[in-house]
């Protein structure tokens, strides 16, 4: 140790003269003079200094000593202080230190919990992180309710980051007191719900250490685990690979019960269905016509594409998931994966080759088409050689053999004498498995016997042995062979066989069998005692057959064992004595008369078969399989059922779950069924844009509450607070109520719709604050939010079109966030937290949301809603040339988030095909000049016979051509071309009637045009002409005094020109006409034929 | 899971410790080391060692063993490829991981363990979110950071974990976009003494290093995608877009990465590159003699670069006594390994190694011929004829510089005498 430990010291900046710590009590490092006592003084008036820069040398050398596994405790509570550090990296090598020495130092640990407490509401969400994760670390069973509580709270953390480390923390928890257990399987519960592939693995994995008998937990969540696995992080989906297969083994039945035994060359699992056929054949019978359980087809395929990953312990573990649970026919699958798995690191290699063994025993047809790779190199470890055999012993067919016997023979030349001794070994276990190959074997082992190496020599009468004892016929010339060899073989063990073999056969070779006795008989006080033994047993069986022989050699033998150093062999010499020479008067002994029979029956042959056969009983990929012996915490498969519980468990219709996103916006709940797939991360920026401005707040109302309840440590911390945010005072304080609320909501789920009930009374527009806030978080999410975003203007326009009437008095929904988008002309950067509710902005009705009544003359002219979204749409893509895909688009007539002058472009996509469609998504663009696009997030599956929507933000720069760009979807690229109606250009403008003849006298000349109109009969009424005109264009109607003139208001949505048009009615027979005053003369005369036709029709 | 990990040098120093868990005393480590003198060599040391109360997982990479220590039942794949990872963390981290690199750097080492491990369970493992929470040291920032007394830990806090894909941060800049793709192809092939294939199998990766900004979306299409017999992905692939295209589509990580791994296995034809005439004889008098001829075979025109023959000779074996035509040999007396490094190949001239082997006096000369290891490169040549077709590039505007480079090596290439 001390030779290489003390060189951690090239960190050491030029300015630490100071001693090192590590060298202070070695002499040779010149501090002969610094007394024991005073060993860390230098490292503790550093960390007491207030320079950062000497605080993190310090720490840096303590971790130095921790790393090093030296006692740095006596630090502690120098250190400990440290932890309210400002700079990062200081507090970082702190918690590291606190981790490792809380439990040790209980007392004083509990000085930096109020750190960790206030760190659990920062802002940030790594520092939330990191808090959770030491707090849970330190191991000190005082602060388990804290912990709880923390725990509690993490949970429904907004930071998906956040609620991982929870799940981390909860076995932490529940090893540090089981007594939790009960309350941790409530938070698992809630874990186990979530839909962040960040989460679920851990939650899975906190599951699993809790509770893994609660598999009630898993019913409704199975599904959303099964789809999300491919997007799970790796170390995740081992896990919850793992889990789903024990789930499977209770939940479904056997999907190989029924298949016929015959077809495969052994059963897949032999004792469940002997049992089920010897029970009921007629059940079976039933069974295999019953098709596979939808949910377990489900995991099976979903799994699948892992096998692919990079990860060879995800690999194994698809591959047991289909060992245990798939159908026998599908297995043959994961063999080729596993194969690739054998180009990796040495210890991989080892861990595959044992499962591969295991699994080949059973199935040979698996992994025989891969049969090459497992050929021994001479550069493999010893261990990885023996496993190769193996394996390809267990491959051994009639069809490979000759194949494999060549391999083996090469190997037989190897230096690497165990390997000599496994192949050997192999080569007998062939050929007692082989028929046709018995006699090859047999003498190609003989051939063996005159090798020059002992060891191979050894090792082939071993095996020679064993192959002649299952052998019914005699090979008298092998055994009179291998007699000679007693005289040069050493090696014990063959020795003993050989002497075994003569004795078992000594009737075939009588003339030899009393000669080799003899020589035994003298060099028995030297022999092994393995091989004495064999001698013993040898001189009773010759005996027995040749008494006039061998009766005095067989007497000296006994006479020579009597006195043994072994007393197992003075044991047996005592016994078989007694039933060969029977002592004086007792010569009618029962068992001396049947000592033939005992001693010269026929012995069963060796049996000799894998020893990974036993392997069995241990759940593939798991540590007990590999070692062979059941570890602690190992839990055994279970048999599959006989009859499948009831699948509907598993149902869930619409989750009431709790899922972080959504408590804020507690009426938008359908959400959640859609399965999110392509995000990885499903709430990220905006949640975390947004989260930063309401943890804030969250962290405010929190220590206020708080302080109150727990103890004196967080009420210095919160008054701290308090006096931070004094400036803030005055927004706070309008922040208050609602944010209490928003804190109920959070706590009580359940009781969300109440709640909404109340903060509609308390303030209309804060519902339209988060309506609009969450419609910004949509955009940046997944399809799911589209869905529901689609579904949520349509029941917005539901209610504008009911409101009609009451428009100018009462604000719509949207004018709010019109206005927000309006007030940054540019295209606002989304992910400035504009709309957050903590802002208070939204919260409080500000004066230009209420364009309430008749605008005085001479007010800002204001954006307005649409009065009418059309429900028509235009195909883009059909369902023949989209292979299935077909496109069609709509025009919302709702501003675009992302850039007010973007026209809002619904797509929905609709899958007419049989076959899932994934990964839609917007390619390469073909614009003209000036216009862009923004475009919708991308699509991960599309079900057949699914309709899905995204929204396209167009700018279309005032121009009626086309935007063109390319759909991407898996494998096809569509090209796509969206061309705008001139009305669908412009966005309504409320406005008074003054306004617009100010601007309208102010757009006269080259700006006006005007022509005739025919008016259907219809359109002659004023109601169904505005009809009309909503339905053309999108713009406003402007209350006019008179009534024959019709007059409208709207702006360009691009160049936001104003445009006006009236509608002069035909009095008394008189022409109709329509007149259109806009700068862009394009749009008008486009405008102006629009309406021409528009109003011709009924 | 795991609840420590110890790192041990070749010398049985167990350097540094850490533990997730309550602290493990490191005499664990006794158990090992038992194993380690049970075993003939280091690649010997089983993976997985059993002690009354615990389990020692470890792996051996660079001559260091990393020894995890797990107290219950946990599927041993899991914890041998986390301790690759590290492994592999390190040396993208500090170039390269042997006893000193991980001495010098031990806190960004310890910093880098304890975001890695949560209790024992894997947090943090992608290169690209590491390197936002802690920083790689380099040169400069060293000496800054001395100067300045700042640190290698950022004081902002990254916002990477939430970015669209874990793989990659967010925000990723560069003046220069490139992305540049190594298809690297190793052979692994068994050769009889008759010049025979016994088996041969291609070994292929594509590792990529790609430096483009912002969020790019790239495609990767393949001449002749219906060569591969198996493949394994890096999670950024969209493995349905492959199933149904045989197209790589995906948003690369930052940096180096290895896109993906292939197999060409014994199913198909392989090309063997290069042949070997060998002829080795022991005599139980007058020791052996040695001739060995390396010649080209199918190399497609390209020119076969960088050839090392290794024979490990019998330990009997005392000395060698050669000439060579080209390169040079040496042999090692204390591992018996013969080597010789003859460089390019020339067709022309084939280059030969011939000469006396004299053998320890008496008895027992061994039987077998020692098998030959052949390293070898052939440059801008994929030996199955893997060609990359085109990459897109979608998501961002820019046109970035592309390079596919093409290189083709010996994997396991034994030739058995």
């Amino acid at each position: 140790m001390s030779g290489t430990g003390g060189s951690y010291s090239n960190d050491r900046p030029p300015n630490s003269s100071v001693v090192d710590p590590d060298y202070a009590g070695d002499p040779a490092s010149g501090s002969f003079f610094n007394p024991e006592f005073k060993k860390h003084e230098d490292l503790k008036q550093m960390l007491d200094s207030n320079k950062d820069g000497l605080k993190l040398e310090a720490m840096k050398r303590i971790i130095g000593m921790v790393a090093k596994g030296r006692d740095a405790s006596e630090l502690f509570p120098a250190v400990v202080k440290n932890v309210v550090s400002a700079n990062l990296e200081v507090k970082k090598l702190v918690y590291v230190y606190l981790v490792r020495y809380a439990e040790e130092q209980q007392d004083l640990a509990l000085l930096s919990i109020s750190t960790f407490q206030r760190a659990l509401k920062d802002p940030n969400q790594l520092i939330r992180a990191c808090a959770l994760r030491v707090l849970s670390s330190i191991r000190v069973p005082v602060i388990v309710p804290i912990m709880m509580l923390a725990i509690k709270d993490a949970v429904t953390d907004m930071s998906p980051y956040v609620r991982k480390t929870a799940a981390h923390a909860i076995p932490k928890l529940y090893n540090l007191d089981p007594e939790q257990k009960e309350e941790l399987i409530k938070v698992i519960e809630k874990l186990l719900s979530d839909k962040t592939t960040l989460v679920v693995g851990s939650a899975v994995m906190a599951f699993e250490e809790v509770c893994p008998e609660r598999i009630d937990l898993i019913h409704k969540n199975y599904r959303k685990l099964c789809n999300l696995l491919v997007d799970v992080e790796e170390w995740g989906q081992v896990i919850i690979i793992n889990m789903l297969t024990r789930y499977a083994r209770t939940q479904f039945v056997d999907p190989n019960a029924g298949v016929d035994v015959n077809e495969k060359e052994k059963p897949f699992y032999e004792d469940e269905e002997e049992e089920e056929e010897d029970e009921d054949n007629e059940e079976t019978l039933s069974k295999r016509s019953k098709p596979m359980d939808p949910d377990h087809r489900l995991l099976l395929r979903n799994a699948k594409p892992l096998l692919q990953s990079r990860n060879a312990a995800v690999v194994l573990g698809v591959a047991q998931l289909y060992q245990h649970v798939a159908p026998a026919s599908e297995v043959w699958l994961v063999g080729r994966a596993l194969v690739r798995l054998l180009r990796s690191h040495r210890e991989v290699q080892a861990v595959v080759l044992t499962n591969i063994a295991s699994m080949s025993t059973r199935r040979k047809d698996m992994f025989e088409p891969y049969l090459k790779s497992f050929f021994v190199r001479s550069s493999d470890p010893t261990h990885i050689k023996a496993l190769k055999l193996e394996v390809l012993t267990n491959l051994a067919t009639d069809a490979n053999i000759s194949v494999i016997l060549r391999e083996f023979q090469t190997y037989i030349g190897s230096s690497d004498k165990e390997f000599v001794a496994a192949t050997i070994q192999a080569i007998g276990r062939c050929a007692s498995n082989i028929r046709e190959v018995t006699d090859t074997c047999l003498s190609g082992l003989v051939c063996l016997l005159s090798n020059r190496d002992e060891s191979v020599v050894g090792e082939s009468v071993v095996v020679i042995r064993k192959l002649l004892q299952s052998e019914t016929v005699g090979h008298k010339d092998i055994i009179s062979h291998m007699a000679r060899l007693v005289d040069n073989i050493k090696i014990p063990m063959a020795r003993a066989s050989i002497l075994w073999l003569l004795g078992e056969y000594c009737d075939k070779v009588p003339k030899i069998a009393p000669d080799v006795l003899r020589k035994m008989a003298k060099t028995f006080v030297t022999e092994d005692d393995i091989v004495k033994l064999q001698i013993l047993t040898l001189a009773t069986k010759l005996f027995l057959t040749n008494p006039k022989q061998t009766r005095l050699l067989c007497q000296y033998v006994y006479n020579l064992a009597k006195y043994d150093t072994n007393y197992d062999i003075r044991d047996r010499a005592r016994l078989t004595r007694a039933l060969v020479f029977p002592p004086q008067g007792h010569e009618d002994n029962k068992l001396a008369k049947h000592a033939k029979k005992i001693f010269l029956a026929t012995k069963p042959p060796p049996v000799q078969q894998s020893s990974f056969k036993d392997r069995d009983q241990f759940q593939l990929s798991t540590l007990s399989h590999l070692i062979n012996a059941r570890a602690s915490g190992y839990q055994d498969l279970p048999d599959f059922p006989e009859e499948a519980p009831d699948p509907s468990v598993r149902c869930v219709e619409v989750p009431d779950s709790f899922t972080p996103e959504n408590h804020h916006r507690p009426s938008h709940q359908k959400k959640t069924k859609t399965p999110k797939t392509k995000s990885f991360y499903s709430d990220e920026s905006s949640p975390e844009d947004d989260s930063d401005e309401e943890d804030e707040s969250e962290s405010d109302s929190d220590s206020d509450s708080e302080s109150g309840s727990s103890g004196s440590d967080s009420s210095d911390s919160s008054s701290e607070e308090d006096e931070e945010s004094e400036s803030e005072e005055e927004p706070k304080q309008r922040k208050k109520p609602n944010v209490g609320m928003k804190k109920q909501s959070e706590r009580h789920p359940d009781s969300q719709s109440s709640v909404t009930e109340d903060s509609d009374s308390s303030s209309s527009s804060s519902s339209s604050g988060s309506s609009s806030s969450s419609e910004e978080e949509s955009d940046d999410s997944d399809a799911g939010d589209k869905d529901e975003k689609s579904k949520k203007e349509k029941d917005q326009q539901q209610q504008k079109q009911g409101q009609q009437k009451k428009k100018n008095s009462v604000p719509g929904n949207r004018s709010n966030l019109d206005l927000l988008l309006d007030l940054d002309d540019a295209p606002p950067a989304m992910d400035t937290p504009v709309l957050t509710p903590s802002l208070g902005g939204l919260l409080t009705p500000s004066p230009s949301t209420q364009p309430a009544q008749p605008l005085p003359p001479g007010a800002s002219i204001q954006p307005a809603m649409a009065k009418f979204v059309p429900t028509a749409t235009q195909e883009l893509l059909n369902r023949i040339s989209g292979n299935g895909l077909s496109v069609s688009c709509r025009f919302t007539r709702s501003p675009h988030l992302y850039s007010p002058r973007m026209t809002s472009v619904e797509l929905s996509f609709t899958n007419n095909g049989s076959e899932e469609i994934r990964d839609i998504s917007v390619g390469s663009k073909k614009l003209a000049p000036g216009m862009s696009l923004h475009e919708f997030a991308g699509m991960a599956v599309l079900k057949p016979e699914t309709t899905l929507y995204g929204t396209l933000g167009v700018d279309f720069n005032d121009t009626t051509q086309p935007a063109m760009f390319d759909l991407m979807t898996a494998g096809r690229t569509f090209s796509i071309s969206i061309t705008a109606p001139v009305g669908e250009l412009l966005m309504p403008l409320a406005m008074n009637e003054a306004d617009f003849n100010l601007h309208q006298s102010k757009l006269r000349g080259m700006n006006e045009i005007s022509g005739p109109i025919s008016l259907s009969s219809n359109n002659l009424e004023t109601k169904n002409l505005v009809d009309r005109v909503y339905e053309t264009a999108n713009l406003l109607q402007v209350q006019s005094s008179t009534t024959s003139v019709v007059k409208f208001g709207g702006q360009t949505a691009s160049g936001k020109a104003l445009v006006l048009v009236s509608i002069t009615l035909p009095e008394n027979g008189g022409e109709s006409s329509v007149t259109v005053n806009c700068e862009k003369m394009v749009i008008s005369s486009m405008l102006l034929k629009e309406f021409q036709s528009a109003l011709k029709r009924n | 899971m795991i609840h420590s990990l110890f790192i041990i040098n070749s010398s049985g120093d167990v350097f540094m410790e850490k533990h997730w868990k309550s602290v493990i005393p490191r005499s664990i480590c006794d158990y090992f080391f038992d194993a380690q003198r049970k075993a003939s060599g280091n690649e010997d040391i089983p993976p997985v060692i059993t002690t009354p109360h615990h389990y020692l997982i470890s792996v051996l990479r660079n001559n260091l063993f990393f020894v995890a220590v797990c107290m219950t039942e946990v599927p041993p794949l899991f914890v041998i490829e986390f301790l690759h990872r590290v492994v592999d963390t390190f040396e993208d981290y500090f170039g390269e991981c042997t006893e000193s690199i991980i001495k010098e750097h031990y806190v960004v080492v310890y910093e880098l363990l304890d975001e890695m491990l949560d209790n024992g369970f894997p947090l943090a493992t992608e290169s690209n979110i590491l390197k936002e929470l802690i920083k790689p040291p380099n040169i400069l920032r060293t000496i800054a950071n001395t100067v300045t007394g700042k640190s290698n830990v950022s004081a902002t806090l990254p916002t990477g974990q939430l970015s669209n894909v874990p793989w990659r941060r967010s925000g990723v800049r560069y003046t220069n976009n490139e992305a540049y793709f190594d298809v690297t192809e190793e052979v692994d092939a068994i050769i009889d003494k008759s010049g025979a294939t016994v088996a041969a199998e291609i070994q292929g990766y594509i590792d990529c290093c790609v430096k483009l900004t912002g969020m790019p979306d790239l495609t990767l299409t393949f001449i002749n995608p219906r060569l591969f017999d198996d493949v394994s992905f890096h999670p950024c692939v969209r493995l349905k877009r492959w199933e149904s295209e045989r197209v790589l589509s995906f948003i690369p990580p930052d940096g180096n990465c290895r896109l993906l791994s292939y197999h060409i296995g014994s199913q198909s034809v392989v090309a063997i590159p290069i042949y070997i005439r060998h002829n080795i004889s022991f005599r139980d008098v007058g020791g052996g003699r040695l001739d060995i001829t390396v010649g080209p075979k199918q190399t497609m025109g390209r020119v076969v670069e960088g050839v090392v023959l290794e024979v490990p000779m019998p330990k009997c074996v005392l000395n060698c006594n050669l000439t060579v035509t080209q390169g040079k040999y040496t042999f090692e007396p204390v591992t018996k390994v013969l080597r010789w490094d003859l460089g390019r190949i020339e067709p022309t001239k084939l280059p030969n190694i011939r000469g006396n082997i004299s053998v320890q006096s008496g008895p027992p000369v061994t039987e077998s011929n020692p098998t030959i290891n052949v390293q070898f490169t052939i440059t801008q040549l994929a030996l199955s004829g893997l060609k990359v077709n085109r990459l897109d590039i979608y998501g961002e505007k820019y046109k970035p510089f592309k390079g596919v480079k093409y290189i083709t090596k010996a994997g396991r290439f034994q030739i058995r005498t």
